[in-house]
Order: structure tokens, then sequence, then C-alpha cells
């Protein structure tokens, strides 16, 4: 599944896609992401399994623009931690 | 020699005069929907302000989002360059600036020089620039002008959670309606603002001295958020929705004596 | 089969059940129930068929909601609460649902309750409600494939139309038609921020537009976003439209033009898409549930 944590809003399109067929579910995105807007959970959106992904917690997907700022410098100066700690590369930004 | 810089901004037109490198005259109006109108009418009000006439002027140069609508100007200039020379200007230690205006936020480092290294924009979202307070203070029903003063007596921090002007109206009036002090209201209103604006900010590494500059600059209360926000004072200008038009009158100076 | 009103905020509350079932015959009854921000719906399902429904204003209490919708699908079947063997819980207040076996995302039971309604071959569903903005892939058994979900934004969404229908002082039901009042198609309102996208209209308006002209502009505005967003997912046919947009034609029509795809028509109220897909999910985990011991 792509899930697509989120938003489009006048300025742009702001989506973290996490692709759960890719996920090995070590969980180790969760813990590199400074603002800790990641966690590992049973999927909600795919009840009938059981494999544990994980997902941009609820009350930070409307301002992952501003909260995921510090970790994509103007300078290119560093990947965001999430993306680079994913192995499988399970894990994407639109922006 | 007198030069001219025309900020031609989302909500209002500003104009300075510069008569060798000091403030010779001012002028500000609502840009309404016939900016070149606009543009006029705050240019001869500064003019005659500052009792000059239009032939004594050597040199205009416009900048803000209408610049393009001053059929006088002799130039233009871009906003974050307008604001990192006005900036400088005003407080030679800036590296950071931060302009928060009616329809747009920027963050710009730039270099002692005044020279830009890199800049951030929020724009087109009202969520990160200042129609947003004023949204709200329509929503809430306290002139504009009263926000700041008003959330500095709030002693309650109360969370937002629209990132949205249009859902975060909503969100204000239900918390008139939960009886929520407007004080605090107000105070929530500008922590989140500048909590928008703070993370863009950040994507810049931020250098002191930081200067905030735009018409949002005004509102005390939104500097008291931010400075809380970004755990660092602010150096906020007298006239802080100048700043553009200044910097686009010594932009217009330098190329008046550059030829 | 009960039909709601053209409106979609100020729409008659309905029940309905399916007189030729019987839950006496059914080896299993099982529910779903969706507490939206404005409406919730019951669905009771027997064998996995769907028996009787409810749609119902949210009222200040999600609980309150929830057991007010059930009650009111329960009506006239003899069927009691406590014969239902398992109760998935949905929507906004799916986590306030006091009867609840378990509580599933919207977009889940949106996937799955689209399969039953549209059939298997439906492949792309778009759910644009009053606050937020769906785009669902399925598969043929109603398992999401891709999803996403926009509801920071009140552009895209019933609410950005609403302030448009106050501006121009149109009544929100007339909006889809009055769009195309219009001797040739506006550009586009080119900003998407509903506060800016006002006053870029406030501006139209006083150059001499008729209301009408705006508002096509808006409609088709509204429309590209929704397009712009689907693209994400990427679009396969079989594609459905569903919640309070699906109603505004205006908007439904010109989202079809741009993709060059009709969107499928259905006999059943799409509105309880979520709720439905609550109860098929509660069949299945019941069953998990009976095997596991």
């Amino acid at each position: 599944m792509l899930a697509n944590y989120g938003y489009k809003d006048g300025s742009g399109e702001y989506f973290i896609t996490i692709d759960t067929d890719k996920c090995d579910s070590c969980g180790k995105c969760a813990e590199v992401c400074p603002p800790k807007i990641l966690a590992l959970v049973a999927d909600p959106f795919d009840p009938l399994s059981e494999k544990e992904v994980p997902l941009v917690i609820e009350a930070e997907r409307k301002k992952i623009k501003y909260t995921c700022g510090p970790c994509k410098p103007v300078d290119k100066s560093k990947t965001e931690p999430c993306i680079e700690a994913c192995e499988p590369c399970a894990i994407t930004h639109s922006w | 020699m007198y030069v001219a810089g025309i900020d031609m901004g989302a909500k209002y037109v500003k104009v300075v005069v510069l008569d060798d490198g000091q403030i010779k005259s001012k002028s500000i109006s609502l840009s309404g929907f016939n900016l070149t109108e606009s543009a006029e009418r705050t240019f001869n009000d500064a003019l005659e302000s500052g009792g000059i006439s239009k032939d004594e002027i050597k040199h205009i140069t416009s900048t803000g989002v209408g610049k393009k609508e001053v059929p006088f100007r002799n130039d233009e200039i871009t906003q974050v360059g307008a604001a990192a020379k006005g900036a400088t200007f005003l407080f030679p230690n800036s590296r950071t600036i931060i302009e928060v205006g009616a329809e747009e936020g920027k963050a710009l480092r730039c270099d002692e020089r005044g020279r830009v290294m890199d800049f951030v924009v929020n724009e087109k979202c009202a969520a990160g620039a200042g129609a947003f307070t004023e949204a709200m203070s329509r929503a809430l029903e306290i002139p504009l002008e009263e926000m700041g003063p008003l959330s500095l007596k709030s002693e309650n921090a109360v969370p937002m959670n629209a990132q949205c002007a249009v859902f975060a109206e909503s969100e204000v009036v239900t918390l008139v309606h939960a009886k929520t002090a407007k004080q605090d209201i107000a105070r929530a209103i500008h922590d989140a603002m500048a909590s928008r604006i703070s993370s863009m900010t950040r994507r810049l590494s931020i250098e002191k001295d930081v200067a905030l500059i735009g018409g949002l600059a005004r509102n005390v209360g939104f500097v008291e958020s931010l400075k809380r926000d970004l755990n660092m004072d602010l150096l906020v200008p007298e006239d802080p929705d100048y700043v553009g038009a200044l910097g686009a009158a010594l932009a217009a100076r330098e190329r008046a004596e550059g030829g | 089969m009960a039909t709601t009103d053209s409106e979609y905020w100020r729409w008659k509350e309905y029940n309905w059940k399916d007189p030729e079932m019987d839950w006496n015959d059914a080896e299993f009854i099982t529910a779903g129930v969706d507490v939206g921000s404005v409406s919730s719906q019951a669905v009771i399902i027997l064998d996995g068929k769907l028996y009787a429904y409810s749609n119902m204003r949210t009222g200040s209490s999600s609980p309150d909601s929830a057991k007010n919708a059930m009650n009111w699908a329960l009506e006239d079947t003899g069927l009691e609460i406590e014969k239902i063997q398992y109760v998935v819980g949905t929507g906004y207040g799916r986590v306030n649902v006091p009867f609840a076996d378990r509580a599933i995302t919207e977009i889940a039971c949106h996937g799955r309750g689209a399969n039953y309604m549209y059939g298997p071959s439906v492949r792309t569903v778009l759910d644009m409600g009053g606050q937020d903005c769906k785009a669902i892939r399925t598969d043929e058994r109603g398992k999401v494939t891709a999803f996403l979900m926009n509801d920071k934004c009140a552009a895209g969404t019933g609410r950005g139309m609403e302030v448009f229908a106050d501006l121009l002082g149109i009544h929100i039901e007339k909006v889809g038609e009055e769009s195309f009042k219009v001797e040739k198609e506006p550009p586009p309102v080119s900003s998407t921020c509903v506060v800016f996208a006002k006053s870029e209209a406030t501006g139209l308006l006083r150059e001499g537009w008729p209301k009408n002209k705006v508002l096509a502009a808006y409609c088709s505005a509204m429309a590209h976003r929704v397009v712009t967003l689907l693209e994400r997912l990427g679009v396969e046919k079989e594609f459905a439209i569903t919640g309070g947009i699906a109603k505004n034609i205006g908007v439904v029509k010109r989202i079809e033009k741009e993709l060059g795809i009709t969107a499928l028509d259905v006999k059943l109220d799409t509105q309880i898409a979520g709720a439905l897909g609550g109860a098929l999910f509660a069949k299945a985990l019941w069953e998990k549930q009976q095997k596991a011991g």
C-alpha cells in the first residue's frame, strides 16, 4: 500500500509516502525522526493484516511542511533522516 | 539627490524617498484593486509630504508582488533583495531577516554587505502570512491592531489545531463558544503563526542578529510569540512595514550613483 | 430505496431496511457505525449483505450520535443490539462508539464499502466531504492499495465551496447548475487558498464578471485541484465519486472532463460507504475471531 500522509495547500504538495509493501517493520525511521512524528503501529489502513508499519501520527499530518522543515535545509546540506534510515527505501517525500 | 523606493505589497503600497541616504519622506496606502493608481497616489503623497517635485527624483525602484504595476519606475528589485538591503541599513549586524507581510512569509540569510545568501518563502497559503491574523481578528471580533496587546495579557497557552485560515476561523468560533478567554485565543493565534514562521526560518542556518520586518512585526503579540518559539531576541524596526520600500530606495540610490 | 435530499448540509435524516430479508435466518449479523463530523450512519448486514441502515446528523456527543444512529437502523427490525455479533466504529468519532468491538479508519472502511457498492471492478474512489478530501485506490477485494487524505486545507472541500456560495449569495444546492450558465468556460480562479481565492473573486466581480462566471471559475479551480491530488495516486477505471460534493455537478462534471473518465453511477446512497465497509470488516473480524477460538 502506498500510504500518503500530508496535504496539498496553495503553497504546494507536502506528502510523506510510505510503501508498506516494501517496509520491513524495522522501526528505524521512527527512532531517528527528530520531531518524532513517525510511529510504528499495526497498519490502521489494512485492518485484516497484523504487520506493523510506520505512519505519520495524526496530530502532525496537517503541518509536516513546517515540522519537517528543519530536516530540509535550503542549502541541501543533509538528507532527511527517515529516508536515510530506511534500508528498503520505503519512504519518500514529495517536496 | 533624491531617489525613491516603492513597495507594491499585497495589502499596502509603501513609498520611501531618500535624500542622500537619509529618509526624506514616506507614505503608505491600501493597494486596492487598481495597483497602478495606488502606486501613483502613494508616490504623490510622499512627494507632497517631502515638498519635492517629481522631476527632482533621480531614480525610482519598485519591489513587492505588484512591482511591475508601477509605470513610472526606472527598474525593479526582488522582495528578498529589498528586505536584505533595508534591514541591514537599519541593523548592520543582522544576518537573518524574517519578513512577514499580508500574503507572504519569508526568511533570508545575508552577508555583512546585505547580499542574500539563502532564502525561503511561504506564499499562496494564508496560514503562513498576515492574512491569517486578519481572518482570525474578524472571527474573534477584535480589531486587528488590538490583537497584539490583547494576547500579551494571556497567561494560558491553548492549542490551535487547524492549519488553514478557513478551518481556524471555525476553531476560533468554537473556542469563543466554549468561553475561552479572548486574550488566550489571541495568543493561540499568534503562537500558531509564530510556530509556522519559525519552522520555515529553521530551514536556514539561523545566524544572529535576527531582524523581523514586514507588517506583522507591528503586532507585539506575534513578535512575543515568535521570540518565544525561536528562543532568541529579535530586532524590530520602528516602521517595519517600510523596510522593503527603504531597501528599494537604497537600490535606487546605488543605481543612480552607478550611472 | 430511501433517497437523500439533494442538499448536503441541510438534508433529511432517514432510515431503511430490506423488507425481503429476515435476521432470524442469518448466521452472521454485523454492523458498522460511521460517526462523521457532520453526519452519522449505522449499517447492519446479514451474512455480508446489506440489511438496514440509517443516516443522521451528528450531535454534540459522538457516543450519543453513534447510539442514535444504531437505534434508528434497528427500528422496526425486531433486532436488538445484543444480537449483533461484531460492531466496527469508523469516521472522525470512531474511538467514541461505546458498543464497538473495534475502531477502523475511514479510509479502510470506505475502500471496502465502495467495493460492495460499486462492485469489485472499482479501482479509484474519490470522497469529497465537508471538511476533507480523500482519494483511495483499491484492489478487487476492496483492500486499499494507495490512499491520500487532505483535511488540512479548505480548498477542495465542501467548506471551500460554502465560502464561495456565501460570497456570491448563491444557495449551495444551486451552485452546480448555476456554474454552467456561462457562455464560455472562464479560466479557473488562480489562487488555491480559499482566503486568497475569495479576494481574487471579489476583484473579478468588481471587474464586472457575472456571478455565474465567477462560480464557474471556482468550480473549475476546485475540479483541477482535486484532479492533481488524484494524479498523485494515479486514476484507474472504474472511478467513483462519493461524499457531499458528489452532489455538486458543477465540480463532478469538470473533474470527469479533465480526467476523461465518467464516474460510476450507483443506486445505493454513497453516504453509507464508510459504515457499510465497517460492517463488512466486522464480519471478517468476527469470523477470524471465531476461528481463533
